[in-house]
């Protein structure tokens, strides 16, 4: 392992301990001062992409400016800066993770890379005909498709957890579908179309019971949610840095050292090999094994300051910031005739889906947007979740730490607004 | 930009609450299905074509305002024509929609279709507009399903570009 950076840039938001002070967090958050169609922006569209803090764009802009090389290579003095400075992002994110070694981080584009990494590199070495891969209903697209093709492929089933009307898990099914066929269990820790926080800790728990391996996707989770991977217990953990406040283009996959060094590789070509020659090729040591060409350098490095901003704040009162934005939106909004919320389940991250009679989502989007509210609409990646609740499409507002109540009125006022259009 | 109220005119709102001519049609020769799969609209066209006119047509389906008073005013439209004068305007209103059609200076013949000359405006919601007349245009051609993720490379531009 090269060495990692040493210095640790601080978050530059409210000290530990004060007050959410959310006038001061936003002004860490340049993209927030702008106005849209005349009206100050209400950006509420953060479960699809995070907004970034000042400190994450200048250390990115800092990395392109005097540090830029590519990384592992160069025996010079910039390549060495870049592979320092990309090896420091991913013991910042080993930190974050609280995973063990940070050669268990290996850097992806994002969730759907993570995923789709396990499936190639461990799916289609270690499941076979008539073995079964477990997920939930309540899953993003990007936690369906990759087994579905495995299981196209090899002769395998697809198992779906069930969820119950209010969009939590109904973990006596999933007990029910556990069994010695079963090869990997795959579920999202929290749902980004209705917000629900999964009990990833006990279904890994019941999966290990079983010796039935765990993926979590963190994509919902890592935003809202402290992450000890050695305290959940999974195997492989799955983040996007864009939706966690660090450029597109970075991501992490977490995975047990023991399962990542047996699986196969996954892209073949430079910097995941140890030797080449036309009769046998081996590969290196993981965390390399899996990130095969140059990498986003400038984005991992991102992704190191946003953990940076991260741990600069304080992530309690940011939570229950959100917590009480979630909590002030939910009782609003649904005070407002014709409004119906889809996903009332017991323990939720800040993620508000709903519906409104008469009007189809999209249209609720275009009318918000001349409003200057940025809300997403429509099936989110999760179709089967709309067919479960009977809907084609849903509206979803998301908060982050920076919004505020007085935007939650703004939304609860615009959404009053569409219902008078229609009426 | 224009403002809210040019997209959101009385008489689309009008159509999405009373679409007209929607429901199944018995005895209809053509059926085409129109999907867009990034919003989940999805809409059925049924059209009689009786000697080279559209003698009836009609559609059932779901989506939007903007897309489901597209398409209840495209069966009012189309209804009577030939197939050569549906042709004709299928691509005007197509090049409308994507600005391509300046409907006061072109001659042409959207009439009261040139309310939807403001979807222009909002290119994520050019495909809502547009997806009743492609599935409408699939039937006058003889085939069975029009998605707006394959219309070629004109609507995938004017969804991305503002």
């Amino acid at each position: 392992m090269i060495a990692t950076e040493k210095t640790i840039e601080e978050g530059t938001a409210a000290p530990l301990g004060a007050a959410w002070d959310v006038a001061r967090v936003r002004e860490d958050f340049p993209v927030l001062g702008q106005t849209v169609n005349g009206k100050p922006l209400v950006y509420l569209d953060n479960a699809a992409s995070a907004q970034v803090p000042r400190i994450v764009i200048e250390r990115g802009s800092k990395y392109l400016r005097e540090e830029h090389s590519n990384i592992h290579r160069g025996v010079h003095y910039l390549s060495q800066r870049a592979t320092s400075a990309y090896e420091g992002a991913r013991e910042k994110v080993r930190r974050f993770l609280n995973a063990k070694e940070a050669r268990e981080c290996i850097f992806v584009r994002g969730v759907t890379e993570g995923v789709n990494l396990v499936m190639h590199g461990y799916g289609r070495k270690f499941v076979g005909p008539g073995d079964e891969i477990i997920v939930s209903e309540m899953e993003h697209h990007s936690n369906i498709v990759p087994w579905q093709m495995l299981c196209e492929e090899k002769g395998a089933r697809l198992r779906v957890i069930p969820m119950n009307d209010r969009g939590e898990l109904i973990l006596e099914e999933f007990d029910a579908l556990l069994n010695e066929r079963t090869r990997l269990v795959c579920v999202g820790h929290v749902s980004n179309s209705l917000g629900t926080v999964n009990p990833v800790k006990e279904i890994t728990a019941r999966a290990h019971g079983q010796g039935v391996p765990v993926l979590v996707d963190g994509a919902q989770g890592a935003p809202h949610l402290k992450v000890d991977v050695q305290d959940l217990g999974c195997d492989f953990y799955a983040v996007s840095g864009h939706k966690m406040f660090a450029p597109t283009g970075s991501g992490v996959l977490y995975g047990r050292a023991e399962l990542l060094e047996k699986m196969n590789p996954f892209l073949g070509g430079g910097s995941m090999i140890r030797t080449v020659a036309f009769e046998r090729s081996t590969y290196a040591a993981i965390p390399d094994k899996f990130e095969a060409g140059t990498p986003a350098i400038a984005s991992a490095i991102g992704l190191g300051a946003a953990i940076d901003y991260l741990n600069g704040i304080d992530r309690e009162a940011a939570h229950a910031h959100e917590q009480e934005l979630l909590r002030y939106a939910t009782e609003r909004l649904s005070s407002v005739e014709g409004v119906r919320i889809i996903g009332t389940a017991r323990e939720k991250a800040s993620v508000l889906a709903f519906v409104l009679d008469e009007v189809h989502p999209h249209d609720v989007g275009t009318i918000l947007d001349q409003e200057g509210i940025a809300i997403r609409a429509g099936h989110h990646c999760a179709q089967p979740v709309m067919q479960h609740f009977g809907v084609p499409a849903t509206a979803r507002a998301s908060f982050a730490f920076y919004n505020t109540k007085e935007e939650v009125d703004q939304l609860v006022a615009a959404v009053q607004k569409v219902i008078e259009v229609f009426a | 930009m224009s403002e809210l109220s040019e997209l959101y005119q009385q008489v689309i709102l009008d159509h999405n609450k009373k679409p007209r001519n929607f429901q199944k049609l018995e005895g209809a020769n053509r059926v085409s299905e129109g999907f867009n799969p990034l919003c989940g609209d999805q809409l059925t066209v049924y059209m009689l074509m009786d000697e080279g006119v559209v003698r009836e047509l009609s559609f059932v389906g779901t989506g939007c305002a903007i897309s489901k008073a597209a398409a209840s005013m495209m069966t009012q439209a189309v209804k009577g024509m030939t197939r050569e004068e549906a042709q004709v305007l299928f691509h005007e209103f197509h090049r409308m929609v994507t600005g391509e059609l300046d409907e006061e200076s072109e001659p042409n013949h959207l009439g009261r279709l040139k309310i939807f000359a403001g979807v222009r405006d909002y290119p994520a919601r050019v495909k809502c507009a547009s997806l009743a007349w492609h599935t409408m245009h699939a039937a006058l051609e003889g085939a069975e399903k029009a998605t707006t993720e394959n219309l070629g490379p004109d609507i995938t531009q004017a969804a991305a570009s503002d």
